[in-house]
C-alpha cells in the first residue's frame, strides 16, 4: 500500500501547547505561592501553610470524587447539602449513643461510620435515579441537593445541631492533631488523592469513567456496563462526602443550615481549574489538587494583605475559573 | 448522462494551478479544474489524495497558499466561512448542515428569512418552500421537523436550500455514500434536473459505478497531485481505479475459499424477533462468509444489535456452537466468541479523543489487568501487534484517533474487535467511507479470517462487496428475511429483486 497519506496536518508549537496543558495549573500555583511570599512574610509559615491545606482537605476529599463524576460525564451538585445533613446525623448518632456507650472513641468511631455509610446511600441514590431512572444528574442531584438541605435545617429544628462537649473533646484531635505535625485532614486528603490518582490512571474503573464521558456509546458498544460504572462514581463521590466530613465534624462540633453551603460550586472549580473537562472525557486527580489548593490559597492571600477587600474572595475565585475553562477551549481550537 | 453544454462553453468556476500547504505539509500540487455550466465533474482519489482540501479552496473555506481562482472570466478572492453561497458557489458537506429542530422552510431560509413590516413571514417562507420542494419532486413537507427526515430527504432539503440561493455551482461531498441504491437514483435525477438548468455540480465519490453513471468528466487526485482530468465516455471503472491507486487492482476480491459442506453451524438464529426485526431465522457454518444484503433501514444492523445484546429481544431463540445462549450485555457475547463491529466508527467504535492505546483495548481490558491494576506494557504490546497485522497508520500512537483518516480508524476498529479473539465476527459496513487501497486490504483479511476458520456475517450497503466476499447472501426488507441466495445466484439483480420486495423466498412466513 503506497497510500501515505499525509494525515491531517501536525499543527506547529503542538508540543508547546501541550506542555502548557499540564504544566498551566502548576504554573498559577506557583504564582500565587510567589505573590503569597511578596504579600506576607507570614505566608510561607507552618502554620499558615497547614491552615490552609487543612480548610481546603475537606472540599478536595469532596472534589476527588466528583473529578470521577464528572469524567465519567456526570455531575454532582448534591455534595454540600449531603455533607451538611451527614454532619447533623453523625451528631445526632453520637449524641444518642452517649447513655448506651459511654463518652469515649466508641461513639467516635461509631458516628465516622455512620457518616461514611450514609455518604455511600446517599450515593447509592443518585447513582440510581440518574442510570436506572435515566434522568439527567443535573436534575437528580439538583433535587437531592435541596432533599438534604431541607433535612439538616428540619432535623437542627432551624437552629445548630451540636455534638456533646465531652465527645467534641475525644473527637477534637481527628481535625486539630496530626502525625508528625502534619494534621491529619492532610494526611488523609494526601491518601485519598493518592489512591485516587492510582484509580484514575491504572485501573480498568478509571479507564472507563474516561471512555463513558467520552462518547457513552463507545462504552456500550465496547461491552462497558455504563450503568453500574457510573453508579460506582456516585457511590465513591458519597464516600468521600463522609470521609470529608468525619474530619468536618470535630473542627466545630455542630452543623445547622449553614454547614456546607456552595461546597459543590467549590469542589467543581477545583476540578475545572485542575484540567478536567466538565464534559467529561478526560479527568486527572492531582490537578484537582492543584486546583483545591489555588482556590484555598486564594482566599489565603487576601486575607494576610490589606489592600483588597477579603470579601472579594469570591469574585476572585469566579475569574479563575472563568480563565481556566477559557485556556482548555482555546487549547481545543487552536 | 446530463449533456454538457458542449465542450467549448466558458467555464463557470476554474482553479488555475491551486497549491495549498498547511504548515509545513503540501496536500495539493499546482492543481488545475474547471467545470462548465450543467456539467457534471466528478472528483475522486483514495483517502487523503487531496479531494476534500480542492472542494474547500473551491468553495472559499480554505484559501490556497499559491494560485488563483476565476469565477465568471474573472479572478476572485472567495470569502471565507461559506459566504462564497451568496456569490452562487454551495458546498453540501457530507454530514447535513441542518438544525434538526427546525422545520425544513426554516432550514431552507435559515440566514436570510422573508420579513414583512419586520417580523417573519411564515406564510411566504412555508409557501416558497412548498413551491421548491414541487419543482424537486420532493415529498417533504415545509412543516417537517429536520430531526424526523430520513437522511436522503434531508439532502433534498439542502440541495432546495442551495436552489433557493440561485446555486450556480454546487458541490457536493460523497453525497452518496448514506444512501440506497433507490436514494442515489433519486438524487441523480435530481442532479440531472439541476444540470438541465445550467447548475454545474462537483461531487466527490468512492463509488466509481456512480460516477460512470452521472459525470461528464472525472478529476483523479493522488497524494495531492493531479492525475488526469477526462470525459467519462473514454473510461471504465477499471482505469479509474488504477488511476486512483496508480497500480493494477486486479484482485480487489480475494479468491473465495467456500467452507467445507459438512462445516459445523457455528450460530443458529430461530425467530429472531426485536424492535426492527420480524422473524428472522439463518445459520452461520464455521469458516463461511455470510453476506447481509439489503436497502439502508432494512433492519441489518437491527438483526445483529439484538444477537449480541445490544438490543432487547423480543423472540426467537439463538444457539451458539449447538447450544441456546441469551446475551443480555454486550460483554456476554464477547465473551462467548462473538464480536460485532458497528458500522458508526465515530459514534459508537471509537473514542475520537483518545489516542491509539486505550482505544485498541477498551474492548478487552481485562485482559490487561495485573494484580488489579493495568499493565501499560502490555497494551502496549497490543498496539504493536495490531499495527502490524492491520497495517495501522498514524503519525504516532498518541495523536487522537479522531486526526486520522477513516481507513486507519477502520483498521484500528477492526485490531480492536480482534483483540477479543471472537470466533464469530459481524462487521457492519466494514469499508463505509474508505479508499479503494484499504478496501483491498480488508477485503482481504476477511477473507484470511474466514479462511483460519473463523465465521463472518458481513453486513453491507456495497452490493460489489457482498458479491466479491459472501459464501452466501441474506437479503433482508423492511425487517424481514426475503431470500438467501447461493453460489451463481449471488448477482446484483437478484438480490435487488429481494432487496426491493419483487421476489421473495419466504413468501409463506410473510403472510403468516
Amino acid at each position: 500500500m503506497s497510500v501515505s497519506a499525509p494525515d491531517i496536518p501536525a499543527k506547529p508549537k503542538r508540543g508547546f501547547r501541550l506542555d502548557l496543558k499540564t504544566v498551566g495549573p502548576l504554573l498559577a500555583l506557583a504564582l500565587l505561592v510567589l505573590l503569597g511570599i511578596s504579600l506576607n512574610e507570614n505566608f510561607l509559615s507552618y502554620n499558615n501553610l497547614t491552615n490552609v491545606l487543612a480548610r481546603s482537605s475537606f472540599i478536595g476529599i469532596i472534589a476527588i470524587g466528583a473529578t470521577f463524576v464528572i469524567t465519567a460525564g456526570g455531575l454532582d451538585l448534591s455534595v454540600g447539602s449531603m455533607a451538611a445533613v451527614i454532619a447533623g446525623v453523625m451528631i445526632m448518632v453520637m449524641n444518642w449513643l452517649i447513655p448506651t456507650m459511654g463518652i469515649g472513641w466508641g461513639v467516635v468511631i461509631a458516628g465516622m461510620a455512620t457518616g461514611i455509610l450514609l455518604g455511600g446511600v446517599a450515593g447509592v441514590f443518585n447513582g440510581t435515579m440518574i442510570t436506572r431512572g435515566r434522568i439527567e444528574a443535573f436534575i437528580v442531584t439538583l433535587g437531592t441537593m435541596g432533599i438534604f438541605r431541607s433535612l439538616v435545617t428540619f432535623l437542627a429544628d432551624g437552629g445548630t445541631l451540636s455534638l456533646n462537649f465531652q465527645v467534641a473533646d475525644v473527637y477534637r484531635p481527628v481535625y486539630y492533631a496530626g502525625l508528625l505535625g502534619v494534621p491529619w485532614p492532610i494526611i488523609v486528603f494526601a491518601l485519598v488523592a493518592i489512591g485516587g490518582e492510582v484509580v484514575m490512571r491504572y485501573t480498568a474503573f478509571g479507564r472507563y469513567c474516561a471512555a463513558i464521558g467520552s462518547n457513552e456509546q463507545v462504552a456500550r458498544y465496547s461491552s462497558i456496563n455504563v450503568d453500574n460504572v457510573r453508579l460506582m462514581t456516585y457511590i465513591l463521590q458519597g464516600v468521600l462526602v463522609g470521609v470529608a466530613v468525619l474530619l468536618y465534624v470535630p473542627r466545630l462540633g455542630s452543623a445547622s443550615s449553614t454547614t456546607g453551603v456552595l461546597w459543590e460550586l467549590e469542589a467543581i472549580a477545583g476540578v475545572i481549574i485542575g484540567g478536567t473537562t466538565l464534559k467529561g472525557g478526560y479527568g486527572r486527580i492531582w490537578g484537582t489538587v492543584v486546583g483545591v489548593v489555588i482556590l484555598g490559597l486564594i482566599g489565603n492571600i487576601l486575607n494576610l494583605q490589606s489592600l483588597i477587600s477579603p470579601y472579594l474572595n469570591g469574585a476572585f475565585q469566579g475569574v479563575i475559573i472563568i480563565l481556566a475553562v477559557l485556556l482548555q477551549r482555546g487549547r481545543k481550537n487552536a | 448522462m446530463s449533456s454538457a453544454e458542449g465542450t467549448t462553453a466558458p467555464a463557470v468556476l476554474s482553479a488555475n494551478r491551486i497549491s495549498k500547504s498547511f504548515g509545513e505539509i503540501p496536500v495539493l500540487f499546482s492543481i488545475d479544474f474547471d467545470i462548465k455550466p450543467g456539467e457534471v465533474h466528478a472528483i475522486i482519489g483514495e483517502n487523503g489524495a487531496g479531494k476534500s482540501t480542492l472542494i474547500k479552496i473551491l468553495s472559499g473555506i480554505e484559501q490556497p497558499t499559491s494560485g488563483s481562482i476565476t469565477y465568471d472570466g474573472e479572478t476572485v478572492t472567495l470569502p471565507p466561512d461559506g459566504k462564497a453561497e451568496a456569490m452562487g458557489i454551495v458546498l453540501i458537506h457530507q454530514e447535513l448542515n441542518l438544525a434538526e429542530h427546525l422545520t425544513a422552510s426554516e432550514s431552507i431560509f435559515l440566514g436570510r428569512e422573508l420579513k414583512r413590516f419586520g417580523f417573519l413571514d411564515l406564510g411566504a417562507m412555508r409557501s416558497k418552500a412548498a413551491e421548491l420542494m414541487d419543482t424537486l419532486h420532493v415529498r417533504v413537507d415545509p412543516d417537517d421537523r429536520i430531526g424526523t427526515l430520513s437522511v436522503a430527504d434531508k439532502q433534498m432539503v439542502e440541495i432546495a436550500k442551495a436552489i433557493s440561493r440561485d446555486a450556480r455551482v454546487l458541490i457536493m461531498d460523497e453525497p452518496t455514500a448514506v444512501l440506497s441504491v433507490s436514494e442515489t437514483q433519486t438524487l441523480f435525477e435530481q442532479i440531472r434536473r439541476l444540470t438541465a438548468r445550467g447548475v454545474a455540480v462537483i461531487f466527490i465519490s468512492h463509488k466509481l459505478d456512480e460516477i460512470m453513471e452521472l459525470a461528464d468528466r472525472v478529476t483523479v487526485l493522488r497524494d495531492g497531485q493531479l492525475i488526469a482530468t477526462v470525459g467519462t465516455e473514454s473510461l471504465t471503472p477499471d482505469s479509474i481505479a488504477q488511476m486512483m491507486v496508480g497500480r493494477e487492482l486486479s484482485n480487489l476480491y480475494p479468491p473465495k475459499h467456500e467452507p467445507d459442506v459438512d462445516a459445523p453451524v457455528v450460530l443458529g438464529v430461530r425467530n429472531l424477533t426485536a424492535k426492527g426485526v420480524k422473524d428472522i431465522s439463518f445459520d452461520l457454518k464455521r469458516g463461511e462468509i455470510l453476506g447481509f444484503a439489503g436497502l439502508i433501514g432494512s433492519g441489518r444492523t437491527a438483526v445483529a444489535e439484538a444477537i449480541v445484546g445490544l438490543s432487547h429481544r423480543t423472540g426467537g431463540d439463538i444457539t451458539l456452537d449447538g447450544k441456546p445462549v441469551n446475551f443480555t450485555q454486550v460483554a456476554q457475547s464477547v465473551d462467548a466468541g462473538l464480536a460485532y463491529m458497528t458500522k458508526d466508527r465515530k459514534g459508537k467504535g471509537l473514542l475520537l479523543n483518545m489516542g491509539l492505546r486505550p482505544n485498541l483495548t477498551l474492548l478487552t481490558l481485562n485482559k490487561h489487568i495485573k494484580a488489579g491494576f493495568l499493565d501499560s506494557s502490555s497494551e502496549e504490546r497490543a498496539l504493536e501487534r495490531a499495527v502490524r497485522r492491520f497495517d495501522i497508520r498514524a503519525r504516532d500512537a498518541s495523536v487522537a484517533v479522531g486526526r486520522l483518516s477513516g481507513g486507519n480508524q477502520q483498521k484500528l476498529m477492526l485490531g480492536k474487535t480482534m483483540e477479543s479473539e471472537p470466533d464469530i465476527i459481524i462487521m457492519d459496513e466494514p469499508t463505509r467511507g474508505i479508499d479503494v487501497g484499504t478496501k483491498q486490504q480488508i477485503y482481504h483479511i476477511i477473507a484470511a479470517l474466514a479462511a483460519e476458520g473463523k465465521s463472518i456475517i458481513l453486513i453491507s450497503s456495497e452490493m460489489q462487496e457482498v458479491i466479491g466476499l459472501s459464501h452466501r447472501v441474506v437479503v433482508m426488507r423492511e425487517g424481514r428475511l426475503t431470500g438467501v441466495l447461493e453460489g451463481a445466484e449471488i448477482t446484483e439483480a437478484e438480490i435487488m429483486r429481494y432487496a426491493a420486495g419483487i421476489k421473495s423466498g419466504n413468501d409463506e412466513r410473510i403472510s403468516a
